[in-house]
């Protein structure tokens, strides 16, 4: 080479935007982003005891007294945005209900109640809302739960996708139950309801975004049923989430940070759809990372573990249930995987939007 | 998964691992080009199983680590321009150019779009023929001849409305830049499998010859970087310097002619900026002079935006095997993929993002 080399010294990277002045997409994408976002921004305006248990619902006794003793309710909200409204095994609608049943029930409440916001664009066709509405009475009844009080707004043409939904859950926890994201202790089994990614891939593929064909449903589904059967064989389950956006990863490094604990799971015992896999091979994305509307994480003490598993694996919801993983007492390892070769690697959370790869 | 699951069978890694356990008689330092292999060995956790002395070192062959910080302005400076859809591969969105990223400019409004392939974008521009569509067409050989495939038939379309910024990068003459440099310590090479199945490995052996190394092509799984790692270090051990192929069932010596014709037709060599190392001669392709129209810089007059790399982080250390992510004082500190430095913390292959996304954090 003519040139002498290429030196090293005095190079390279200027410091960009840390994306805290301005809103991008990642922090909506359930990852850290978002978690700083809480943080940063809602968590320091609103901050209180129940918005800090940092819970998918959060929970208040009626009536309020000092020494506790009322019905204690779980409630919840989520706003869905979803593109396209209709994909393989499900809708926006189904989605709005289930989404919010899910997070009450992960108190291990039995929600009732349900409230639903609408936010119209300009130019939506009634007989799409009609549809949409229909598929959320569907879901309601399948969760058992009524839809109590809403609200409908319309916005220009062009200022939304169609349609948006929130939905405001309301549930009631039966008596003795304590399940918090706080409650993890270290020798708890680590279960998981079903494979991962579903909800994600289904999504992707409805977009046209894969360029091939993939046989992948959205396992959008009520989860209240499953817990309340788990709850019915054992009293020692501590903690249970849905792992939407940000899936399997994120929720645990969240668990984890909540209970000071450390969290190892064993990669060859997580359960993924070939399908799945296969499309997040091609798209050089994460299963740990894809989101999921029908899955949940139970964290169980060790000795109830094998019992629930069986519970669950008996319910049309909780069919490929495996246990993934223990947690230790080591906290700042916070979430390791074993891999099939018996090395070990940290588990993070997601970071910003997912990404594809380029090659 | 078929094709694949062979290749991370535990039991036969662990085979493979013995027999270089086996083989290896004293310290060697080997280097993985490409950052999906070091993503794979940080995945699989290979390094923990390798025995003590048998160092790999992290190679530049991260596409979005090394476009140089002026081609991330240029992008910036095109994508917010009024009537303008931008398409790039995914993970670019996130590179830090001097004043933001691809994500914030999309942020303020302007239309950037993830593509997978440029000819998603040529069918963008065939769907938008009232906006200008621009390509980000960075990469190595992989992602050269889609690249230029999609100038071919942009030409054949009439298409008026496409253009590519084009930042090519290739991997022989950085090989030449690192084992030229007096602080070398690199001794063998596991060779990128994915730009070999395009080029095939016949540049490689007057390389092998300069510098008396042993290159060996390999792929991305575990058991393809586990037999690469085996057949450099008993070529090592043997102080032989051939190149070698373990990747037969994708790569043969002479490659993928009819790609590489098409790389020719369209593109010409040229001197390459690359982030954190600086300028390789002959490093990088360009648009040939016929094919100007379709040359992004060009149309939208963003040739003279030449920004200065300030020296903050030593992802150019990293980049030439000199350094390891960890022993950067801002690694996991100052540095997160949230709040990258540079941008081996940045792309998915990028050895940072690998170190940190995979828990070597101390």
């Amino acid at each position: 080479m003519s040139d002498p080399y290429p030196t090293m010294d005095g190079l390279v990277c200027p410091v960009p935007l840390p994306h805290n002045q301005v809103i991008v997409l990642g922090h909506g994408s359930g990852g850290r982003l978002s978690y700083d976002l809480i943080s940063q921004v809602f968590q320091e305006a609103f901050d209180n005891p129940i918005l800090r248990s940092g819970n998918d619902a959060g929970m208040i006794v009626v009536p309020e007294a000092p020494d506790q003793v009322g019905t204690r309710l779980a409630i919840s909200t989520d706003s869905h945005v979803v593109m396209p409204l209709f994909f393989p095994g499900g809708d926006i609608g189904r989605l709005a209900v289930c989404g919010t049943v899910n997070d009450v029930s992960m108190l291990g409440a039995s929600p009732r109640y349900l409230t639903a916001g609408f936010i119209l664009e300009e130019g939506l066709e009634v007989d799409i809302l009609r549809k949409v509405v229909n598929s959320m009475k569907q879901a309601a009844l399948e969760a058992q739960v009524q839809i109590i009080a809403g609200d409908t707004k319309v916005v220009q043409n062009g200022k939304a996708d169609g349609l948006y939904i929130n939905t405001t859950g309301v549930g009631i926890i039966p008596s003795g139950i304590n399940i918090s994201g706080t409650a993890a202790q270290p020798g708890d089994k680590i279960i998981i309801s079903g494979t991962l990614g579903d909800h994600g891939i289904a999504v992707l593929a409805a977009r046209g975004e894969l360029n091939f064909d993939a046989q992948i449903t959205s396992d959008v589904a009520p989860l209240n049923s499953l817990v309340s059967a788990m709850l019915q064989v054992s009293s020692e389950i501590h903690v249970l989430r849905d792992p939407t956006r940000g899936g399997l990863a994120t929720s645990l490094n969240e668990i984890a940070i909540q209970s000071k604990v450390g969290i190892t799971i064993y990669e060859e015992s997580i359960p993924v759809k070939p399908a799945v896999a296969a499309a997040c091979e091609m798209l050089g994305f994460d299963p740990l990372y894809v989101a999921n509307e029908g899955k949940l994480i139970a964290i169980v003490g060790e000795k109830h573990a094998e019992r629930l598993l069986t519970s669950m694996q008996a319910h049309p919801f909780g069919a490929d249930a495996a246990i993934i993983g223990t947690v230790t007492d080591s906290p700042g390892d916070h979430v390791t995987l074993k891999t099939a070769f018996g090395t070990t690697r940290m588990i993070d959370m997601l970071s910003g939007e997912m990404l594809p790869r380029i090659c | 998964m078929k094709y694949i699951s062979e290749y991370r069978d535990a039991r036969l890694v662990r085979v493979v691992i013995e027999e270089i356990t086996h083989t290896v008689t004293r310290p060697w330092v080997i280097m993985e080009i490409c950052g999906g292999q070091t993503h794979s060995i940080m995945k699989y956790g290979l390094d923990q199983l390798l025995p003590i002395g048998l160092e790999l070192v992290h190679g530049p062959g991260c596409p979005v680590c090394v476009t140089s910080l002026e081609m991330i302005d240029k992008s910036l400076a095109i994508a917010a321009k009024p009537d303008i859809i931008f398409t790039s591969y995914g993970d670019m969105l996130r590179v830090p150019g001097s004043t933001g990223d691809l994500f914030s400019i999309r942020a303020s409004g302007a239309d950037v779009r993830v593509v997978y392939s440029s000819l998603d974008a040529i069918k963008i521009a065939q769907d938008n023929p009232q906006k200008q569509v621009v390509f980000f067409a960075i990469g190595f050989e992989t992602t050269a001849p889609a690249n230029a495939m999609s100038v071919m038939q942009a030409q054949k379309l009439g298409l008026k409305n496409f253009s590519l910024l084009v930042s090519h990068v290739r991997v022989p003459p950085a090989m030449h830049a690192i084992l030229g440099s007096p602080q070398n310590r690199v001794q063998g090479f596991l060779a990128a499998g994915h730009v070999c199945s395009v080029m095939g490995f016949w540049e490689y052996e007057p390389i092998a010859e300069k510098y008396q190394v042993p290159v060996v092509v390999t792929g991305f799984e575990p058991l393809d970087i586990s037999q690469g790692i085996l057949q450099v270090v008993r070529l090592l051990e043997r102080g032989t310097h051939q190149v070698q192929n373990a990747y037969s069932r994708v790569v043969s010596f002479e490659g993928n002619q009819p790609a590489q014709k098409m790389i020719n037709l369209v593109f010409e060599e040229c001197d390459q900026k690359w982030r954190g190392i600086g300028v390789i001669p002959s490093s990088g392709w360009r648009l040939k002079p016929e094919f100007q129209f379709f040359d992004a810089a060009e149309r939208f007059q963003v040739q003279n935006i030449s920004p200065v790399e300030s020296p903050l982080c030593i992802a150019g250390k990293i980049l030439q095997g000199l350094n390891k992510p960890i022993q950067c004082p801002a690694f996991a500190s100052q540095c997160t993929p949230e709040h990258p430095l540079g941008a081996t913390m940045v792309s998915s292959e990028g050895a940072c993002a690998a170190y940190y996304r995979y828990g070597r954090t101390s």
